[in-house]
């Protein structure tokens, strides 16, 4: 039997809704269930709405629904925004002082969703207030579960004698009612806490004491939740953030040198690997990490190192990315091995800063004036990420190019069990890398057969070289001679079909599945389409699904001869222009069918994506369905 | 190893303009890594956009020529990840003074331990004689439409207050003197900074400014090392010796009149180097560096164990 439940826990910024789901996460997927989190947040330091949610089931899961079967809110406006999605038959966890807030009351709370539930409510015939609302709920059969904080709190305060602390510990208290709810054992939770407070001794023990009390609370006094019991996690299973994906693959990928200005979402994988940079103490495993004064700063220092053999790397997001362009033409030109990982947001300019967006593809690819190569790679989900992380190194070295890695917020804030990354599968391989140089002779942009020339590094005996912006000749020395010029522009320009020929077909494209219908899509859409793909198989409906990876240069051969017997092209993407739908169309020039897309700045569901392909299916779908689910 | 002046040459075509003061400059450079005895493949000159930008080119080490007002993050990058290589940066008045000041301030609060010289005319000379961040109010040169409208740049003050621990100007006339700071600064452990005064013969070389050959040339010029200042501070000063120290050598930095000061205006020994600050945060630093870490093994296996990172996500 199938077991998926969603439990949502939200509150204002700053009360410990991460930490909460966090401990939610790690208890549940120790017991065994698989996990995928993500986590919305506003661009705010403290106060405004944040929320985590959190999916979980005995079968594998790659994204997140449009329900929620449990809602914990720590304030009243977690209920008051997410009460609607709640499932009929799902339970709602508040406190009951919440009742008489009114909903007018709450500033962070803005007009559009305050008319957007006056007319909810008023369809249902309800009156404009949190009683209101939740008699919907009520309606539809939703269990209510009002507590009362403030006596769980005394209660606590009591065994900590410690009122101030316990006030903080709201969101222990709920994630501890959850569990207790779900039936986990309560050992679960205390590895999880010891874990999680691991550095913060001095308040595990009372933050355990909290704990007990309100699981206790829920088994003796709430009613719980029929649930598919799972034992334990089997061994090698593991429980990991996109950010901290993506940093293990440089880590292991050998790049000990990342400069990086900070910026959301792309600063917690920098943060992570300063902290965890220093891998072993044994060995020299150190990733130097440099926070530079700005984006224009943090890939020029990235190209420095590279020109000394190091395998370096910068981490951005679209603002920062559109500062480093020019230097991405100077890496180009100059044939410099370097990997900037782009962690895609909602734009233009700052747009939607916290949330989530695939509006730069075409940026990428195109970015950078005048002609050089370059490749542009995507991930489609966190587990792919470590090993294609490892991947960019090597084309960067191997074809001597900048390599844009894209992912973006939906991959670097979610978090899933997925198996133990597999050290094996790593191979580092650094092209014509010179490990030292035994004549006089030496020509940095030697003409080759392949287009790729033996690299010197800066120090090298023997190996001296020049790097100019201008173009230049074997030597790296400026020239403006038109015939040379051709032959330097061409020897640049043919790595492209270099790329498309002797990348591995396998890391080019993943074709999951075919049929008739076909899906194209890019990055993290992957997720949520492969779950849509089972929920559709389910009642018959087959639909295919290309996931294309190398997107510059485009392998377009490759997917015209995967995609022959496709009759009906649905492209999938979490922007509003279709981009990939644009190249596609632009290479293959063959026309897309239907676009399903969505730029609200929250990732696409399943849900969502389950619900547009039937309604393809049943021919009742406009060429361009807009998605807008989310809070 | 070489120790000819004519092994720190190349026989790339030079196409500055007759009488540019980059030559002297360009010279200058050559005879302190001749002087220092620092092998060819050992040195990298970094330099931005412009006449200056072309430097890298004439001299024979590594010569990275970079993009405008960059010169500093690229140099630093690269000496942070290996630090056995001694590190010129170079650039116009303009690159790292307009387009890079950004950089020149955050360089300076790192205090890498490169060198880094300015080739000062007071002119964008490439892009025809724009006025520079370095050109006095007032003054128009050859092909500006008016007078400069904005306020100079003092290079040297902004050096010292921005954090660089060894900052000199010189005199592109005065090659021996300007060679003589170029050893100081790349034997000082830390970020050095050299301005250096030149004409623009084409754009900026009216007998009225600072830049003119002629100036120079009217004895407008005298050598602090002739006369009784002191430019060095260290750990032999107390609080008060070194704050009193910084406030003459401030007041020195303004000394910009009929009379010129060169040669070094400052030097600190006591701010510690961007490396020193890494070896304090990191453990391998001291011994190893970025660039000499070995990253596979010959089967391309990487050497770098994850597993305790693993252990710390792994559900058990």
């Amino acid at each position: 039997m199938n077991f998926d439940y969603t439990w949502l826990i939200g509150g204002p910024q700053g009360s410990g809704v991460d930490t909460a789901a966090n401990i939610f996460s790690n208890t549940c997927a120790l017991y065994g269930y698989y996990i995928f989190g993500k986590r919305e947040y506003h661009s705010n330091i403290k106060g405004e709405h944040s929320y985590y949610e959190v999916r979980l089931s005995n079968t594998k899961i790659n994204s997140t629904t449009n329900n929620i079967n449990m809602l914990v809110g720590i304030d009243a406006e977690t209920i008051i925004r997410h009460t609607q999605d709640v499932l009929d038959g799902g339970m709602i966890i508040f406190d009951q002082r919440i009742l008489n807030i009114k909903i007018t009351e709450i500033k962070t709370i803005d007009n559009y969703f305050n008319s957007r539930l006056r007319n909810y409510l008023q369809k249902k015939e309800k009156v404009f207030s949190i009683r209101g609302l939740l008699e919907t709920a009520k309606d539809r059969n939703i269990t209510l579960c009002p507590i009362s904080l403030h006596d769980i709190q005394s209660h606590t305060s009591k065994i900590n004698n410690n009122m101030i602390y316990s006030s903080r510990s709201f969101n222990i208290i709920y994630v501890s009612l959850s569990l207790g709810l779900l039936n986990i054992s309560f050992s679960f939770i205390l590895k999880t806490i010891t874990k999680i407070f691991n550095k913060k001794s001095n308040v595990i023990k009372n933050t355990i004491q909290i704990s007990k009390y309100a699981y206790d609370y829920a088994i003796n006094y709430l009613t719980r939740i029929d649930v598919i019991m799972q034992q334990c996690a089997p061994a090698n299973r593991m429980l990991i953030k996109g950010h901290e994906s993506i940093a293990l693959g440089k880590i292991i990928a050998g790049c000990r040198f990342q400069s990086y200005y900070p910026i959301t979402p792309a600063t917690d994988e920098c943060l992570y690997m300063e902290s965890k940079g220093f891998v072993n103490n044994n060995k020299p495993d150190e990733v130097t990490i440099i926070q530079s004064e700005d984006e224009i700063s943090a890939i020029c220092m990235a190209i420095g190192s590279s020109l000394t053999g190091v395998r370096s790397s910068t981490s951005t997001s679209g603002p920062g990315f559109s500062l480093m362009v020019e230097s991405l033409g100077w890496a180009g030109i100059n044939e410099v091995p370097i990997v900037i990982t782009l962690y895609q947001r909602s734009g233009p300019s700052t747009g939607l800063p916290t949330r989530h967006g695939q509006e730069d593809l075409l940026f990428a690819i195109h970015a950078g004036h005048g002609e050089f190569p370059m490749i542009v790679y995507a991930s489609g989900n966190i587990e792919e990420s470590f090993y294609d992380t490892t991947i960019c190194f090597n084309f960067s070295e191997i074809y001597q190019v900048p390599v844009i890695h894209m992912v973006d917020k939906f991959i670097a804030s979610s978090i899933i069990t997925c198996n133990k990354f597999d050290s094996d599968q790593i191979k580092i391989m650094r092209g014509k890398l010179l490990k030292e140089i035994n004549n006089k002779h030496y020509k940095r942009f030697q003409i080759t057969d392949d287009g790729i020339s033996p690299r010197s590094t800066l120090g090298m005996i023997n190996g001296i070289f020049w790097n100019t912006g201008d173009e230049s000749d074997e030597y790296g020395h400026i020239t403006e001679d038109p015939i040379c010029r051709t032959e330097m522009m061409d020897k640049r320009i043919s790595r492209l079909d270099l790329i498309v020929k002797t990348v591995p077909k396998s890391q080019q494209i993943i074709l999951h599945k075919i049929s008739k219908h076909c899906i194209i899509s890019w990055g993290s859409t992957t997720g949520p389409i492969l779950d849509a793909i089972k929920m559709l198989e389910k009642i018959n409906i087959h639909v295919g699904f290309l996931q294309i990876k190398l997107l510059h240069p485009f392998p377009t051969e490759h997917i015209r001869s995967v995609l022959d017997d496709v009759t009906i092209i649905i492209d999938i993407e979490a922007n509003k222009t279709h981009q990939l739908g644009k190249l596609f169309k632009q290479n293959l020039s063959r026309d897309i069918d239907y676009y399903i897309l969505k730029y609200t700045g929250r990732p696409i569901t399943c849900t969502e994506i389950y619900q547009s392909l039937q309604n393809i299916f049943s021919k009742k779908s406009n060429k361009e369905i807009v998605l807008t689910h989310g809070q | 190893m070489a120790n000819n002046i004519s092994d720190y040459k190349t026989d790339i075509h030079n196409d500055w303009c007759a009488g540019c003061g980059d030559f002297g400059i360009l010279n200058s450079i050559q005879m302190a890594l001749c002087e220092l005895n620092i092998a060819n493949h050992n040195a990298v000159i970094f330099s931005g956009i412009g006449c200056s930008g072309k430097t890298p080119h004439f001299i024979n080490t590594y010569g990275i020529h970079t993009i405008h007002g960059r010169v500093l993050p690229f140099a630093q990058g690269a000496k942070i990840s290996n630090p056995q290589i001694t590190v010129i940066a170079l650039g116009g008045d303009g690159d790292g003074l307009g387009i890079g000041a950004g950089h020149f301030v955050a360089a300076g609060r790192r205090n890498v331990d490169m060198t880094y010289i300015i080739f000062n005319n007071g002119v964008y000379g490439l892009t025809k004689g724009q006025p520079s961040p370095t050109l006095s109010q007032g003054i128009k040169t050859k092909n500006s439409i008016n007078k400069n409208i904005n306020c100079s740049i003092n290079p040297i003050e902004l050096a010292i207050v921005t954090g660089f621990t060894f900052v000199a100007r010189g005199h592109s006339f005065d090659i021996q003197h300007l060679k003589n700071l170029i050893i100081s600064a790349i034997s000082h452990k830390g970020l050095s900074f050299i301005d250096v005064i030149q004409p623009c013969p084409t754009y900026n070389d009216d007998m009225h400014t600072v830049n003119s050959a002629n100036t120079f040339s009217s004895q407008s010029y005298y050598k602090l090392n002739q006369s009784t200042y002191d430019p060095i501070i260290s750990d032999r000063d107390n609080k008060l010796t070194q704050y009193e120290k910084l406030n003459k050598i401030l007041i020195k930095s303004h000394e910009f009149g009929h009379k010129i000061p060169i040669g070094v205006f400052y030097q600190n020994n006591i701010i510690s180097s961007y490396q020193d600050r890494l070896n304090d945060i990191t453990i391998s630093h001291k011994n190893i560096s970025p660039a000499s870490t070995k990253i596979s093994d010959s089967n391309h296996n990487p050497s770098t164990d994850i597993s305790n990172l693993i252990d710390e996500i792994i559900l058990k």
